[in-house]
């Protein structure tokens, strides 16, 4: 059966076969465009103050970033955040990725080196404007020094540093000098009257490198005598090899050899197109003992039985629920979600380059301080023996935050497997990536609300049924009382006074794994929540703009903020229809930034055809309003593909019925909407923007909907809605 | 042996003749600019032009340019695709980059093909390009900047 090659041999036979245009990693980073954010300058001698900024001779200033970049602009906004303090001139900055080090690069929220909860900005905001002002007080003092005259009479602006005498220099200079200085404890920071740069729409510092194909990516690493592996992944969840057939796969040209991992079955091959074609070739039978065999409708059923048993307290004000019964009015909806995956643009993969003496990883890391780990004990390895490189990612949206490491653990085990010294890129197709899992969990929620003889509140039940991505990870460890949050925030907490309210949560369990999908719980409770507060509000003959601000509570004033400021730029008049368009309205925080939006939608052959949306977000200080935008429209995008096309389903016994982009359906070009945003002036610390965009589209539009054609999308995706 | 011109240089590749050309690029001569996103010819990552035409990298095999002028994101040069990318940098286009290759690509070559698109030239040139980090506002103002600009 499993034909085993000696180690040797494999790994030995793939170096002949390696094309010699290989170039080694570091020349080709440096070679290109992409030098606009890595540093050529690494080994001259330059001025480091702390372990974030980095000024070299020729007065360019890297700005290490303890963040991934995947796209919502943590390279621009941190890089401002220091330029601001340092007052540098925004073409000399530079940005880079941080390794994993945990120590020098943790997240101020997660305690850990990590990225995610729209987090990268609100807990960069203090620590990168202090390394900034350090390393300025430290150029200051070292001009001081040598010009003999008082720190106090020098200035700086734009990358020069200046005294009224005449004397002046850039901070290559005197980086030397200020290298050999003492880093100050606690550096003064401007006040945000005296900022230059933060609030401005500076160009992005990965721009140009993405405009011309020569930023790299992890699947853009080639090292010499590389070998690409992909596994065959079992067709169902919680199944597991029971005996393969490599024959076949070992005849494919290219394939160098096939192993058995946790994880699957690996293909070993001299290219991409080899490694495929061995895989198709495989024969796998699988053991499906611990396997989720049920369907999709199946788990829907399990869960609004589980939901009609009412869950646990997750929140309880006034009486709760217990209005409701006996009201004048009962108003009922199940909202159904599906599975979601993120499909990022650019699969799930790494490279590892194991050698004697350690190994060295290059992959989209979101999580460094779970998947250093995961690999190092993996391998055997001390934890100084082994480097993760952290990528530029062709996206995220969750998909890459994996709490259990998963996918640094594959990489890993194929390593272990190959048994010896060697370098391996492990590509994950998009097939794999929708097989995969790790997807948005199924949700039901059952809201139920009262309403009295005179339209007023009775009470409002929303009982919210879901796997829990915490439980069973290392996360797990944040819940309390068995509570996961995630589960159902956004659900908890609304801006409203809603008098009597009762959340529950029923915890589901399934073989079937589930991660946080951009803005997480806010995915399903933002539509849930939104949707059926508008049809409430439609009972009580309320307009849904005015309704919602009288039920706004007093100290929710950012929500009424960006309420009445998106209804402000759609002109909103009270008229839901107008012709053939109808307007819809949502409002909904998350990660502490309140976003609103107003969708101008018709009707296209019995299918919403979105035109406009308008959207009002306040995030505190906007650092820069350009990508705040950028997000604001990405974010909208992303959530109304997903409300209009996207669902997993797992089929009679448990098999995922999708596997590419033709039948799990991105938004295309002309599905996107026009998006006008407006930014909140606001003075408070800013919060994220990278999720907080998603949640009111779905809503938004869904209402819209509802008043065109007086249907309640309460099952998504529409497209289900639409073919039932 | 399979022998072409990529941009504007003669190759030559001992690949098996169904590989993807896509892989070709990647694998056997690292021109890692081109991107895979489905391998089904479903996102337009792997967009490079064939003779001139747009053409999805995933599912052309490599036998089919043999003899043929292959360009891809490294090669593109000419008014159009300068001023594509000027306007995708004027407008910061791509967030996180994976699709903007093929984007790049695929609008250089409606540019070359109507310089003064309409927006419904747009949808019907670029449909074929998923971004998945919706950039589309972008991408559609971009093509208009750059068309303004070459009409000078
Ligand atoms: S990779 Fe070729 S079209 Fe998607
Ligand atoms: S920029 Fe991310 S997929 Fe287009």
């Amino acid at each position: 059966m499993t034909q085993v090659l000696s180690r040797r041999n494999f790994l030995a036979s793939s170096a002949g076969l390696v094309i010699s245009m290989t170039l080694p990693l570091a020349a080709r980073a440096q070679s290109g465009a992409a030098a606009a954010f890595q540093s050529g300058a690494t080994d001259e001698a330059s001025f480091a103050p702390n372990a974030f900024v980095r000024v070299a001779p020729d007065d360019t200033v890297t700005v290490i970033i303890k963040h991934i970049e995947f796209g919502q602009g943590p390279f621009t906004g941190l890089a401002t955040l220091v330029a601001e303090e340092m007052d540098a001139d925004w073409s000399q900055m530079r940005a880079e990725n941080a390794p994993a080090n945990d120590e020098l690069y943790k997240n101020l929220a997660f305690g850990m080196q990590g990225t995610g909860g729209s987090t990268a900005m609100a807990n960069s905001y203090m620590q990168m404007r202090k390394a900034g002002a350090a390393a300025r007080a430290m150029l200051v003092a070292a001009a001081a020094e040598d010009w003999g005259v008082p720190e106090s009479e020098i200035t700086i602006s734009k990358g020069q540093i200046s005294h009224g005498s005449g004397k002046s220099s850039g901070f290559g200079a005197l980086a030397e000098k200020a290298a050999g200085l003492t880093p100050p404890e606690d550096p003064p920071v401007k006040s945000a009257d005296q900022f230059v740069l933060i609030g401005t729409d500076l160009p992005k510092l990965d721009t140009r490198a993405k405009s011309t194909g020569t930023a790299i990516f992890t699947m853009d690493v080639y090292r010499e005598g590389m070998v690409t592996v992909v596994v065959a992944h079992p067709p169902k969840f919680g199944a597991t090899v029971a005996s393969y057939d490599d024959s076949a796969a070992l005849e494919v040209p290219g394939v160098q050899a096939v192993r058995q991992i946790p994880q699957g079955v690996a293909v070993y091959a001299t290219s991409t197109h080899a490694a495929l074609r061995g895989r198709e070739a495989l024969s796998v039978e699988w053991d499906d003992s611990a396997a989720e065999t049920r369907s999709s409708a199946a788990i829907f059923e399990a869960f609004s039985k589980a939901a009609s048993e009412g869950g646990k307290d997750a929140e309880m004000l006034g009486d709760g629920a217990a209005g409701i019964d006996g009201a004048a009015q009962v108003i009922e909806a199940e909202f159904r979600f599906p599975y979601l995956a993120h499909a990022p643009m650019e699969p799930l993969d790494g490279v590892i380059e194991v050698r004697e003496e350690g190994a060295e990883v290059w992959m989209g890391s979101q999580f460094p301080a779970l998947d250093k780990p995961t690999i190092v004990q993996t391998l055997g390895l001390s934890p100084e023996s082994a480097q993760l490189n952290v990528m530029l990612a062709g996206g995220s949206f969750g998909r890459r935050a994996q709490d259990t490491a998963h996918f640094a653990g594959e990489l890993a085990e194929v390593a272990k497997a190959a048994g010896g010294p060697g370098s391996f890129k492990l590509v994950w197709t998009r097939e794999d990536d929708l097989h995969g899992g790790y997807y948005r969990p199924l949700t039901v929620h059952k809201m139920r609300a009262g309403l009295d003889g005179d339209g007023k509140l009775t009470g409002w039940e929303d009982v919210v049924v879901n796997q829990s991505i915490m439980a069973g990870g290392p996360m797990a460890q944040m819940m309390q009382d068995g509570m996961d949050p995630t589960s159902y925030e956004g659900s908890t907490k609304m801006p409203y006074d809603l008098g009597n309210v009762r959340v529950g949560w029923a915890q589901q369990e399934s073989p079937v794994s589930v991660l946080w999908w951009r803005s997480v719980g806010h995915t399903h409770t933002g539509y849930a929540t939104e949707v059926f507060l508008d049809m409430v509000l439609e009972a009580q003959g309320k307009d849904p703009v005015q309704g919602r601000l009288d039920l706004i509570r007093e100290d929710a004033a950012r929500d009424r903020g960006v309420l009445e400021k998106v209804a402000e730029m759609a002109g909103w008049d009270g008229t839901k229809v107008k012709g053939d368009k109808a307007y819809g309205v949502a409002v909904h925080e998350s990660f502490e930034t309140y976003v609103a939006q107003i969708a101008e939608v018709s009707d296209a052959g019995g299918y919403p055809r979105v035109h406009r949306v308008w959207c009002a977000v306040d995030c505190g200080v906007a650092v820069n309003p350009n990508v705040i935008r950028a997000q604001m429209e990405g974010g909208i995008g992303y959530g109304l593909g997903s409300v209009l096309f996207d669902e997993i389903t797992l089929a009679d016994g448990g098999a995922v019925l999708q596997s590419n982009f033709d039948n799990y359906r991105m938004l295309r070009i002309h599905e996107m909407p026009e998006v006008t945003v407006e930014i909140i002036a606001s003075d408070a610390d800013p919060t994220g923007v990278g999720e907080p965009g998603v949640p009111p589209i779905g809503p938004a539009v869904s209402n819209a909907w509802r008043a065109l054609t007086g249907k309640s999308v309460t099952e998504l995706p529409f497209l289900k809605t639409m073919e039932a | 042996m399979v022998s072409f011109e990529l941009n504007g240089k003669d190759v030559s590749v001992d690949v098996p003749e169904e590989t993807p050309l896509l892989w070709v690029l990647r694998d056997e001569l690292q021109m890692t600019g081109t991107k895979f996103g489905c391998g089904i010819a479903q996102c337009g990552a792997c967009t490079v032009m064939l003779n001139g035409m747009t053409r999805r990298s995933c599912v052309t095999p490599v036998s089919m340019v043999d003899g043929s002028s292959v360009t891809t994101i490294e090669g593109i040069d000419g008014p159009e695709a300068e001023a594509v990318q000027a306007a995708w940098e004027g407008l910061d286009v791509p967030q996180c980059g994976w699709c903007q290759s093929g984007q790049v690509m695929s609008a250089t070559a409606l540019l070359m093909e109507i310089p003064k698109p309409s927006d419904e030239d747009i949808d019907n040139a670029m449909a074929g390009n998923i971004c998945r980090c919706a950039t589309y506002v972008r991408i559609r103002k971009a093509i208009h900047d750059a068309a303004d600009k070459l009409e000078g």
